[in-house]
Order: structure tokens, then C-alpha cells, then sequence
């Protein structure tokens, strides 16, 4: 007979793993893909591709070196990839874009631990050092179906960018403010994968329904917003929907690693983002807030877990706060 | 009412359906001298003594203990070390059985004239709580508190468990009996039998039999793990909290289990002591999974082989549940009071365990709103303070936060790991 196997309690089963989950990010993130590459080109897949593949290079060759295990099969080197892909100008050259990967992967991930040790969002950080590294060619927004014309790419302004404007700055430009079904679908100038707010919109529920993330941040990141926006006078359903509102709030301000642990925690996480990212918008100078916005609430993340710690089912004395 | 978390687990009662067979007399019995929570009990017995059915072979002075009685008749050949589950070392009695089953003569129904007497009779049937964790009886029914609210734990929240639903459906009537004994004996007002939602005949048949008893409610629990765990099952009854430091008696509350009820009420009548049990035996390594009166002591391997169970090819066998159930090292290892089932599985996933992704479904999964990633990291940096104020203590180790994690970390072994480093006070 063969000798019994004791272990600890609990020995049932449950066929969840990480890279199970990491697969349907990757699922979710599917229509945002198809949006990008019909409103883009046949470009958005390649600098996808790049991306991914440089992400999981990058992922492979730090464990290497680190001498840890392998982890690309968790896949979550694909998702980031997939994420900071979505958050690129789709003519960024593809240097630039393995750059930003590496950003992502080996600094911001790696070198903190590797996944669940990272404090700040891998992609989202990486894209903010592209955007300081290469403002020119991190903002080289084309239209929509430009593709298909053959012609040489024609920069355009993006949402954000042209709501500032002056009908006579309009007009000089040849394009208008764009009309919210044309923001739902996506047919704006902006990062690759994150004009469709239909598309993200989509991803975001399947992660929802799948129990993947929980809608606590990207429905209050988005309803702050909305809520600050109208208060203030401004047209809050364009606001919500220009820009990467979408993108950051179902993908990034959900991100396990980089956002608090409990449902409290996540609702001000959310409600923080939403405050940041209106306040860039109207009072700094740059046009879009939502990296920054998301990125500042990672670095708050550990406050928001100290102090939002749910109350332990019949504890007797307060919890002693550090 | 807030809810409290849980998990939904497939239930798997496979055997609920199945009547309970007497299992064959073994040959050979053995008694640990510690089968219940509280002192061990010292040998009454010595080898060559010859022992009858319900004769007692272990007791102890202390209180906060039960007498152990011989399930078979014959000699006893050992008394001897035994190692438990829990690597605790005890005595043992073991008797080789002359197949004859001779009753004692000890076995009288016991004379029970006040509450006093009672409890003395509860404590001299050898009964401890038979849901698995095995606290004693008598010493439960016996609080310093007035108690005006009295629980019957009929929850079974464990997946392949049957053993507590046989006893309601086989055994109605002395679950109802026992209810109205301890109800005239402790002067309690009030009744809760609380059924988890997937055993609905039990819940039919007790509504029926109790409709005309306004002292006797049923509540339906929902079927998310875990239900019978004391504190829960006493919040989603009565919306009442066991707080920290204190026991159920002290909020006017016992719970009791149902095969527990049902067991005092039979050994009022006819004295005999708690020497057999029901038992589930299931799981992928047994080719007849069935319920099994056993008597108690019975090597494991005797009621394996009885349900056709793959010998040769086990993995893993488990005493109680999936959930907490225990691994046995050793199948000649006894049936205990508390084995309310034996499960035997053919394989063992070892999955891998990889990196906290900190998904937070340990925390949203936990009945009593507890942090066990952020535990985690506190125990690894034996950060006591932090422990403390992330409340480990109470941590019940119902297995939920490790049943949920996709990187397959052992949280709930690393909360009892944790709990051990606390300071004690």
C-alpha cells in the first residue's frame, strides 16, 4: 500500500489559478483589441503584438537572471502587454514600444517582486515615462479609418484636446468636437485601445460576471467623475467618455497588485481616481488625467488598506491603528 | 442584518438517500483515551481483562472530561501509546472482540430526578459534541448563564456528509424527543432547529411534526459554508454575536448537534452509552459509498474494505469533511466519537503554490471579515502587533480563504501558524 498523503484542512477542491483569471483579463480585453484594429488598422495588432511578446521576453529573461522561477505562464505578462498596447498612439514606433515593456515588466514589476509585489500599475507607469520620455511621439493621434485612405498619416487632435478649443482653432484644424456615439464607439483620435468605451464597457462586464474584479472602483471612479463634471457645469457624458476613463477604470483601477484588497478600500480608491483625474483635467495643463489619477491613488493604496480594514465579525477591543 | 461571507461549495451528499448498515463485528477495537476535547481519560482496564458491550475502560477526575465505554465484548489485549491526528500521544485500550456481544450489566436507564442527575447521566453516557469537534456534552448543558435560547445544529454544512440527515430522517422521532428533554430540563423558551436549505425533507418533516409547538421554530439556513460553525449558525438563527472572549452561554445561546439531541434522548430510555456511531463513508477511493453504524474504536481499514474501497491504491483519507476534516497517517487508525465520516480519495493534487496576486477573494470569502493575505504577511514578518489588531484569534479554520485562492496558498493553515505566535493572556 501506498503511503498516505496528510496535508493541512482544507481538502477540497476549486479549479481556480492565476492564470485562469489572467486568461479571461485577456478575454475581456478582446473587443477593446478589435475596436482598436477596426478603427486603427492592421498597425494597432502589430504594436499589440510587439508589446506582448517584448512584455513576456522581458518577464522570461528578469526571472532568468533573478534565478526564480519561470512565471510566463501565469500569463499575466500577456495582460500587461495587452494593456499598455491599449494605452499607446497606434504610429508609436515600435521601439519605443518594446521600451515601454520593459518599463513595465523589468522595473515596475520585477524589480519590486515580481506580480502581486509590484506598488504602482506596470503598464500605466510605463506609458507615463513614454509620454515624458517621448511627448511628440507618444501624442501623434491619427483619425479613425485614416487606414483604409492610404494617404500619409494626418495628426489629429484628441477628444480631450479638441472640447478645449475655439470654433476658430476648430475650424483651422478641419475637425469637430466629436458626437457621444461616435465617443461610445470609439471613432476618435486616442490611444489605440482605449477609444471604445463600448468595447471596454463590454470587457468590463464579462470580467464583472465572471467574478474576476468587482465593480466597487470603476463604477465609482466613473461616477465621481460624472458627478464632479455636472456639479462643476461641464457636459459629464463626454466627459466619462473622451479620454481613458473606460480603459483605466475597468482594467487598471481594478488591477489586484496596485489597488486595495477590500470593497471599502476600492470605493475610495475609486472615488480618489475619479477627484484626480477631474482636477487634472480642469486645473493642470495637461488634457488627460486618468494615468496620473490612477497611478497617484497605487501609491495610496497601502493608507487605504490601514484604514479601511473591515470590522472583524465579534471583535471585542478597536482595532489599534499603526 | 449584515451577512455573513462564505463559499458555495458543490454538496455532494451521495449518500443521502442511503439507509445506515450495521457494519460487521471487527475483531479487534482501539480506544485512544482521548477522543473528546478536555482530559484524557486514565484505563480502567488492564490486558487479559475481560470486558462486556457498554462496560466503561476509561474515565478521568476531571470534570472536563467523558468516560469511554467498550463497543464489543472480549479481552483486553494492549494498553499502549497511541499518536493521534494531531500528533498528541495518549493511552489506549485495545480489546480483541470474542464475537458474542455480551451487554453489560451496567447498562440501566439512568435515574433522573432533577437537573443535576441529568447532567451527571449525560456526562456518564460517554457523549461529546458528535458534529467533530467532540466538547462535552454535559459541560455545555451545565452554563453559569440562564440560557432561554437553545440551538440544534442540523446545518451539515460540509460537502459528502450524511450522517447528521440520516439521523433526522431515521430518526426523527428522538431528535424531537431529546428536543423536549433538555427543553423541560434546562427551562428554555425557546427552539431553533437550524437545517442547512439543501436537506428540504428534513426541513418538511420537522415543520410537520413541530407545527403545533409555538416553542419550536425551523430555520432554513442557506446552503454557503459555513453554516454549522457555532458562531455562524447562532448569528443567521438568531442574530445574536458570540463576541471575542466569550461563549455562546453567556448571549443565552447552546447549540447542540442534532445526532447529539437525538443520542441523549436513546440512552435516557434504555442506558446504554455512546459505543456506536453513524458514519458517511464516501469518496472517489470507495466503490460503495455508504452510511455505516460502526462501533466505536473499529480500525478505519475494517470499514474501508466493508464499502469496497480501493485499499491499494489510496491517497488520502480523511476523517470528517472536506473542508476540516482531518488526514489520517495510518488507515488502521480507530473510528472516533467524533468521526461523523471517513472519506478515502485515489489522488492528491499537489498544486503548485505561486505568488500572492492579492485579488482580495481571501478576505471577500471569510465568514467573520477577516484579512488572511494581510495575515499572511504579518506572520512571515512575525509582526505581533499587526496579527493582533488583524484579529488571527479568531480565525475558526473553516478553509475557506484556501479553498478561494488562485495561487493555492495554505492561508488557513498559515492563520493557525499564526494564531501560535500570539502571546497568550
Amino acid at each position: 500500500m501506498n503511503k498516505l498523503i496528510v496535508s493541512p484542512s482544507p481538502h477540497d477542491e476549486n479549479y481556480i489559478n492565476t492564470s485562469n483569471i489572467m486568461l479571461h483579463v485577456c478575454i475581456a480585453l478582446l473587443p477593446a483589441f478589435i475596436a482598436g484594429c477596426i478603427f486603427f488598422g492592421p498597425r494597432a495588432a502589430l504594436v499589440t503584438a510587439v508589446c506582448v511578446i517584448s512584455a513576456v521576453i522581458s518577464e522570461y529573461l528578469c526571472r532568468r537572471l533573478m534565478k526564480r522561477d519561470n512565471t510566463i505562464g501565469d500569463l499575466s505578462a500577456v495582460v500587461t502587454g495587452v494593456i499598455l498596447a491599449f494605452n499607446l498612439p497606434v504610429t508609436v514606433p515600435l521601439w519605443i514600444a518594446v521600451l515601454g515593456s520593459f518599463v513595465a515588466i523589468a522595473i515596475v514589476k520585477q524589480l519590486f517582486g515580481g506580480l502581486g509585489q509590484n506598488f504602482a500599475n506596470p503598464a500605466l507607469t510605463a506609458r507615463i515615462v513614454l509620454m515624458v520620455s517621448f511627448p511628440s511621439a507618444m501624442s501623434k493621434w491619427v483619425l479613425p479609418f485614416q487606414w483604409k485612405e492610404n494617404a500619409d498619416a494626418v495628426t489629429c487632435a484628441t477628444p480631450l484636446v479638441l472640447r478645449g478649443m475655439s470654433a476658430d482653432e476648430l475650424s483651422e484644424l478641419g475637425q469637430d468636437i466629436p458626437a457621444y456615439l461616435d465617443l461610445f464607439l470609439g471613432k476618435t483620435g486616442g490611444c489605440l485601445g482605449e477609444t471604445s468605451a463600448l468595447a471596454l464597457l463590454i470587457g468590463g462586464i464579462y470580467l464583472i460576471a465572471r467574478k474576476i474584479i468587482n465593480p466597487a472602483a470603476p463604477v465609482t471612479f466613473i461616477g465621481t467623475l460624472a458627478l464632479l463634471s455636472l456639479i462643476s457645469g461641464n457636459d459629464s457624458i463626454y466627459e466619462i467618455l473622451a479620454g481613458g476613463v473606460f480603459l483605466g477604470a475597468f482594467f487598471m483601477a481594478t488591477d489586484y497588485a496596485t489597488t486595495p484588497i477590500t470593497t471599502k478600500g476600492k470605493i475610495v480608491f475609486g472615488i480618489g481616481c475619479g477627484i484626480i483625474t477631474f482636477i487634472i483635467r480642469h486645473f493642470a495643463s495637461l488634457p488627460e488625467g486618468v494615468s496620473f489619477a490612477i497611478l497617484l491613488m497605487n501609491i495610496l493604496t497601502p493608507y487605504i488598506e490601514r484604514y479601511t480594514r473591515p470590522d472583524v465579525f465579534g471583535a471585542r477591543e478597536v482595532k489599534n491603528e499603526k | 442584518m449584515k451577512k455573513l461571507n462564505g463559499i458555495r461549495l458543490k454538496h455532494r451528499k451521495n449518500t443521502e438517500d442511503f439507509k445506515t448498515v450495521q457494519l460487521p463485528l471487527p475483531k479487534k477495537v482501539i480506544f485512544p483515551m482521548s477522543m473528546h476535547m478536555g482530559a484524557p481519560c486514565t484505563p480502567l482496564v488492564k490486558v487479559g481483562d475481560v470486558v462486556k458491550v457498554g462496560d466503561k475502560i476509561g474515565d478521568c477526575e476531571n470534570a472536563f472530561s467523558v468516560p469511554i465505554h467498550s463497543s464489543v465484548s472480549g479481552t483486553v489485549a494492549a494498553v499502549s501509546d497511541y499518536i493521534n491526528a494531531m500528533g498528541n500521544k495518549c493511552k489506549c485500550v485495545e480489546i480483541e472482540t470474542d464475537g458474542l456481544q455480551t451487554l453489560s450489566e451496567s447498562i440501566n436507564p439512568p435515574v433522573i430526578t432533577d437537573k443535576l442527575s441529568f447532567i451527571n447521566a449525560v456526562r456518564e453516557s460517554g457523549v461529546c459534541g458528535l458534529g467533530g469537534a467532540g466538547f462535552p456534552t454535559h459541560i455545555k448543558l451545565n452554563p453559569k448563564n440562564e440560557i432561554d435560547t437553545l440551538i440544534i445544529n442540523a446545518a451539515e454544512c460540509e460537502p459528502y456528509i450524511t450522517s447528521d440527515y440520516r439521523e433526522m430522517i431515521e430518526n426523527t422521532d428522538d431528535v424531537l424527543n431529546g428536543i423536549e428533554f433538555l427543553r423541560n430540563m434546562l427551562g428554555i423558551k425557546q427552539i431553533k432547529i437550524a437545517v442547512e436549505a439543501n436537506k428540504p425533507q428534513a426541513i418538511k418533516n420537522f415543520q410537520e411534526l413541530t407545527k403545533n409547538d409555538s416553542t419550536v421554530s425551523i430555520v432554513e439556513l442557506p446552503s454557503i459554508y459555513p453554516q454549522g460553525a457555532e458562531k455562524v449558525i447562532i448569528y443567521n438563527s438568531t442574530k445574536r454575536i458570540v463576541e471575542e472572549g466569550t461563549i455562546p452561554a453567556d448571549i443565552g445561546v447552546i447549540v447542540i448537534n442534532v445526532s447529539t439531541v437525538a443520542f441523549i434522548y436513546r440512552y435516557i430510555q434504555t442506558g446504554m452509552p455512546f459505543i456506536t456511531r453513524r458514519v458517511t463513508v464516501d469518496g472517489n477511493a470507495v466503490k460503495n459509498p455508504k452510511n455505516v453504524f460502526i462501533p466505536v474504536g473499529t480500525p478505519i481499514v475494517e470499514v474501508l474494505n466493508f464499502c469496497n474501497a480501493e485499499i491499494d491504491n489510496l491517497k488520502v483519507v480523511l476523517t470528517g469533511g472536506p473542508m476540516m476534516g482531518m488526514c489520517v497517517h495510518d488507515i488502521n487508525m480507530p473510528i472516533l466519537k467524533t468521526t461523523n465520516a471517513l472519506l478515502a480519495f485515489n489522488r492528491y493534487d499537489d498544486k503548485k503554490t505561486s505568488a500572492c496576486i492579492r485579488c482580495g477573494r481571501c478576505a471577500a470569502v471569510c465568514p467573520f471579515n477577516l484579512i488572511p493575505a494581510e495575515i499572511e504577511k504579518a506572520y512571515k514578518t512575525r509582526d505581533i502587533e499587526d496579527l493582533k489588531s488583524l484579529k488571527v484569534n479568531l480565525c475558526m479554520n473553516c478553509g475557506s480563504c484556501t479553498y478561494v485562492c488562485p495561487a493555492n496558498r495554505k492561508l488557513a493553515e498559515t492563520n493557525q501558524l499564526a494564531k501560535t505566535i500570539l502571546p497568550r493572556n
